[in-house]
């Protein structure tokens, strides 16, 4: 592997305010796996956008096959062979799974022909795949079926992929891997994006490591430990988040035959979930994307109604109760969006803290609003959580994701509940910020808050909780002690590789 | 009264006639919609329309040149429109409105100098065979030559949406705006001509009630025609054939209560008046269905 | 190249400029189409804004400006509530026609026995509540069935104008009226007329009650949890369900609100100013209200300012009619423009305008 497919020189660009990509040069060959590393915010998303015409760079050069390359739009790029696998932003709901891959093709030939061929590329690479259905209605796994399907239908040089294994339980990953390696094989070079790290050990070839925009390093990672590329990635060492595990005391939460329909389209129903959560217990509930965790959160938080009886609270049914009421009872909640669901954009911090603070917090007498009382809150929660703002004047939006987090985990955790929901605490926020975040859930666990943490995100998951169940198709698994756990075990329980298995055998 | 003096024939052929210029306006508003965009100001580009059908007729004495002049005028309002909800970002909704009440004053000046002319005559095109058909020739051969243009319009509109790629590209603009940017499609030159047409087709709905149906330009005369449109594209549920269909049921509706009005039913000519709107409510609540398309009404913009 | 950048924060500045830059651009264009109709551009100008107020005549058309500003300011500012809240209500014209109706129908029930005591208070609550009720049916009809508000609340103009032309031919038409269309006069019925208070100054119960919808409003709006609400529902509404917001509720209590305050707005009319019940009642205020809250930027204090400024386009468009021969739909293109140009200048509120390449910050 001598001869470079594609290569970066000092690729820069800059937003107002930040430097998304600074002097960045790397080199990919054909037929090599190469990773992408770095925290959120490093400028991982922005490079590979420069690459595949979306952004253009303020300066460097970039080559494709030693000719200069300079992609217009997303059609340059892929007409030059570069396709691109999103993390989110590519699908379309509301149509069929041929359409969506004829709107990412050049020349698409009739949808009869391309949903033949859909059919023949899915059985090669062990991705099944019905080309007639629509895509609102598939599994998270099963959506980016589409996507890669939609890039290897256009023979790719490159293949970017961005985060493919957020979605996607450990089985399905490996028969991710194994088509990734077929491709490699194949003379297909891979662009792949990640922070995980053990998963790059075992896929790819090189790692280039992105710090704040910069490359900080290039390294073979089969050869270095995990924890080197770590300390690479972050600069500096991570805190891991501690605990003393209390004793468990009496029963808050219990769920009793929840079973509900989604609210939202494409949405996937509870069905039939019973568990029971102790004071000072943390109970992690795992399970791949858009198998009803958004509408779980929303039947805990009061903002989908359900029969009385199938939410209890310390013993008393509040299943039929508004989100208010619940809070009143000491029951918060931390739904997953932080911008549009857990905070407002465009109102400022004083008027979030408000949002779902005033209950508790008192703020409302006579039907006025104590504004003076809501900013101290947030002043309060700025304070305690290290959210980095000028101050409680400003607008949710204009804080970064990992302080906006710290920022509406904190609102209620201050509000001292009793029982606490938290969907994906630490999505999308940079290694430092989801340890503190993190750290805060435990210690509130410790002073016997029970604490229900929905989370697709493994790792953090066996970190944190005292009893690990998983949540497959809107069905909750019985929850087991996470101590002793192993990830295959976890794996299982959250489905397997669903239908995938056969098809890996046969190809 | 005399129901006698209704002549079902007469009754199915002027429902085609009524229908027109809302099956005109509707299947504008039909594409914009399936492009992600809310344009309620389909009645002030009617109304224009209409008014700028008139001056162009009347000056150049044909009729033909007068739906010409009015798809432009349609077709200039609604790029005001596209210039503020796609450049300038405004609110959909309130952009809408804006030209509504923005089409009424400007039609009510630009055909104040022409109130009380008769615009050419727009003949009839007897279909040969076919209208001379017991019937159905009565009823759907001998009509001029808008009506015909609407329904081919229609099947027009169907197969773009459903059989070409550019359509298929539309659709995926109007369906979640975001990820047709991220595949390198130009959204808002997309929306800017789905937009433009639905001006264009506004403003010919518009004419035809001034040119044909009327014939004759007065103030206001579209008199809630575009927001009639506006709640067939719903009813429809964004599909062209159902579309026809509530157009239909809007113009027998329509040439229904004039009917029982002409007959001397023993109703206030006020409440058969009311009645298309009624209708209209009515259909609203009972027969929508189908689901609106993702981005509809929601300001793009690419970010990074 | 042009590119528009979203600001990190709303722009405090330009929310309170851009009415003001919209009111001045609509001033130079309309001076432009006003001399394209061979009119004299600035004294056509002078004619709308500053004749009404200081001009030769200014004594008969300055109480004008209360008597045509109350409907309008408290039209729009009910209706600020809903469009803060994502809650298009744009049939206020047919809410308004309907407390007209309503308040009308009150009074003439008791004609001719002198209460006012009575009769009054009970035609404003008839009149609200003839406004609140037919806001009720979009209102209900969407949170019943999904039904979008705007058609549904824009159809029932339609059905109240043919409802004001019905009663004014027959249930409500004057007895004594010699076949003439149109009810008994209220100005002639003491115990029903919504007199000026004061003589030549314009105020009437209706400027008084828009005057306390105001303050109604910047309180409901700056410290009322309400207000919180509404603004939560318009920006977020899945935030706002987080905050335990509902939105069906938030649907009919700002169709109600905005209804009711139209019914009232109706019923002063009728009362006063108008006199009686006519298939030529209503002028357009329920629509011309939309331009009003959007113009004072859905703010009480705004739609104060930018009620009297739309006014003063009604009687300095009556005056231009007179002196210079300006044609009516003139003034409709005007208020019509200045909408335009607003929500075209509201863009520098949440973005900035950059020139050419981005450049590093």
């Amino acid at each position: 592997m001598t001869e470079t497919l594609l290569a970066l020189a000092g690729l820069t660009k800059a937003y107002p305010g930040v430097i998304a990509n600074n002097d960045v040069s790397l080199e990919i060959a054909p037929g090599e796996v190469h990773a992408l590393l770095g925290e959120n915010g490093a400028g991982k998303s922005t490079l590979v956008k420069a690459i595949y015409g979306l952004v253009k760079p303020d300066s460097g050069a970039m080559h494709l096959d030693g000719q200069p390359f300079a992609p217009a739009d997303p059609k340059a790029a892929r007409a030059a062979g570069i396709t691109m696998v999103f993390q989110h932003f590519s699908l379309f709901d509301a149509l069929s799974v041929a359409e969506n891959v004829a709107l990412g093709m050049e020349r698409p030939p009739p949808l009869r022909d391309l949903s033949a061929r859909i059919r023949d590329v899915s059985d090669q690479y062990g991705l099944p795949l019905d080309p007639t259905r629509i895509v609102g209605d598939l599994s998270a796994g099963e959506r980016q079926r589409v996507e890669i399907i939609r890039c290897l239908l256009q023979d790719p040089k490159l293949l970017i992929m961005d985060e493919p294994t957020s979605v996607l339980t450990p089985q399905e990953v490996e028969i991710l891997f194994e088509t990734l390696r077929k491709l490699k094989a194949e003379g297909t070079a891979i662009l792949y994006i990640s922070h995980k790290l053990e998963e790059i050990r075992a896929l790819c070839d090189t790692a280039t490591i992105l710090r704040l925009g910069e490359v900080v390093g290039d390294c073979d990672p089969r050869e270095v430990s995990a924890r080197e590329m770590a300390e690479m990635m972050v600069g500096g060492t991570l805190h891991v988040p501690e605990r003393e595990a209390g004793p468990e005391g009496a029963v808050l939460l219990t769920l009793d035959h929840l079973s509900a329909p989604s609210p939202q389209e494409f949405g996937t129903p509870l069905r039939d979930i019973s568990v029971e959560v102790r004071a000072g217990q943390v109970l992690g509930i795992g399970g791949v994307a858009g198998n009803g965790q958004d509408e779980l959160l929303l039947a805990l938080s009061g903002e989908m109604a359900v029969a009385p009886d199938m939410v209890r609270l310390r013993g008393q049914a509040i299943g039929h109760l508004p989100p208010n009421a619940r809070r009143a009872l000491g029951l918060c909640a931390a739904p997953e969006e932080r911008l549009g669901h857990a905070a407002a954009p465009d109102m400022t911090l004083t008027e979030n803290a408000a949002l779902s603070g005033k209950t508790r917090k008192n703020l409302v007498r006579n039907g006025l609003v104590d504004w003076g009382g809501a900013r101290d809150f947030a002043t309060t929660i700025i304070d305690r959580f290290d959210v980095r703002t000028p101050g409680p004047e400003n607008v949710a939006r204009s804080l970064s994701g990992g302080n906006l987090q710290k920022y509406v985990i904190g609102r209620e955790i201050l509000q001292a509940p009793d029982v606490l929901v938290v969907n994906q605490p630490t999505w999308g926020v940079d290694a430092s910020a989801a340890a503190a975040i993190r750290q805060a859930i435990m210690d509130l666990a410790a002073e016997g808050t029970a604490v229900v943490v929905i989370s697709q995100d493994l790792d953090e998951v066996m970190e944190i909780a005292d009893a690990f169940a998983a949540l497959n198709a809107g069905r909750l698994s019985a929850p087991r002690p996470a101590r002793g756990l192993t990830i295959e075990e976890v794996g299982l329980m959250l489905g397997g590789a669903h239908d995938m298995e056969v098809a890996h055998a046969e190809a | 009264m005399d129901l006698t003096a209704i002549d079902p024939l007469l009754l199915l052929a002027s429902l085609m006639v009524a229908s027109t210029p809302i099956l005109l306006a509707a299947l504008g508003e039909l594409v914009v919609e399936r492009a992600g965009v809310l344009n309620l100001g389909v009645e002030g580009m009617m109304i224009t329309g209409a008014a700028c059908g008139i001056i162009f007729s009347t000056l150049t004495g044909n009729a033909w040149l007068g739906f010409a002049g009015a798809a432009l005028g349609g077709l200039l309002l609604s790029f005001l429109f596209a210039v503020l909800t796609q450049l300038l970002l405004s609110n959909q909704v309130a952009t809408g409105l804006a030209l509504t009440l923005f089409g009424l004053g400007l039609s009510a000046l630009l055909g104040q100098g022409f109130a009380g002319t008769r615009p050419p005559a727009f003949p009839k095109l007897d279909i040969p065979l076919l209208s001379n058909l017991p019937v159905m020739g009565q009823i759907a051969f001998r009509h001029d030559g808008m009506v015909y243009l609407g329904l081919g319009l229609v099947a027009a509109v169907w197969y773009f949406l459903t059989r070409t790629r550019a359509g298929l590209v539309l659709r995926a603009v109007g369906e979640n705006h975001d990820a047709a940017h991220a595949l390198g499609y130009p959204v808002v030159l997309i929306r800017f001509g789905a937009i433009m047409f639905g001006g264009a087709c506004a403003g010919l709905g518009g004419a035809y009630i001034s040119l044909v149906r009327v014939p004759q330009w007065t103030e206001g005369m579209t008199a809630g025609a575009g927001w009639i449109a506006l709640a067939i594209v719903v009813f429809a549920g964004w599909k062209p054939g159902r579309l026809l269909l509530g157009a239909y049921l809007f113009g027998g509706v329509t040439v229904l209560q004039l009917n029982l009005q002409a007959a001397g039913l023993a109703i206030p000519v006020e409440y058969l008046s009311m009645s298309p709107y009624v209708a209209t409510i009515i259909v609203l609540v009972v027969l929508a269905a189908g689901r609106k398309p993702g981005s509809l009404g929601q300001t793009f913009h690419a970010s990074r | 190249m042009i590119t528009l950048e979203r600001r990190p924060q709303p722009s405090r500045a330009w929310s309170y400029l851009s009415p003001i830059l919209a009111v001045l651009i609509t001033m130079v264009v309309g001076g432009l189409v006003f001399a394209a109709l061979g009119k004299p551009p600035v004294e056509a100008i002078r004619t709308i804004f500053w004749d009404p107020l200081f001009g030769d005549f200014a004594g008969y058309f300055r109480p004008q400006l209360l008597v045509k500003a109350a409907p309008l300011i408290l039209i729009a500012t009910g209706l600020s509530f809903g469009f803060r809240a994502g809650v298009w209500n744009i049939g206020a014209e047919g809410q308004y026609i309907m407390g007209a109706l309503f308040g009308a129908g009150v009074a003439l029930a008791f004609y001719p026995i002198e209460a006012r005591w009575l009769i009054f208070p009970l035609m404003v609550v008839a009149g609200t509540l003839g406004g609140l009720l037919w806001a009720m049916i979009p209102g209900v009809l969407r949170v019943r069935f999904g039904t979008n508000e705007i058609l549904v609340s824009l159809m029932l103009v339609y059905v109240a104008d043919f409802l004001l032309d019905a009663m004014a031919l027959g249930l409500l038409r004057n007895p004594e009226g010699m076949g003439f269309p149109g009810s008994r006069n209220l100005q002639q019925y003491p115990s029903a007329h919504n007199a000026e208070l004061i003589a030549n100054t314009g105020l009437h119960w209706g400027v008084i009650a828009a005057f306390f919808a105001v303050v109604a409003a910047y309180i409901l709006l700056s410290r009322h949890i309400f207000g919180f609400n509404v603004r939560l529902a318009g920006q977020s509404p899945r935030a706002a369900a987080f905050a335990g917001v509902s939105a069906n509720r938030m649907v009919l209590i700002c169709l109600g609100l905005s209804g009711g305050l139209a019914g009232m707005a109706g019923m002063f009319e009728v009362a006063g100013p108008a006199g009686q019940v006519l298939a030529s009642f209503n002028v357009g205020y329920g629509f011309t209200a939309i331009i009003v809250a959007f113009l004072g930027r859905l703010h009480p204090l705004g739609i104060l300012l930018a009620g009297m400024l739309m006014a003063l386009t009604y009687i300095g468009g009556e005056l231009a009619q007179m002196n210079l021969q300006l044609p009516r739909s003139a003034i409709q293109l005007f208020q019509g423009m200045l909408l335009f140009f607003l929500l075209a200048v509201d863009v520098m509120t949440n973005f900035r305008i950059r020139l050419g390449r981005k450049g590093v910050a």
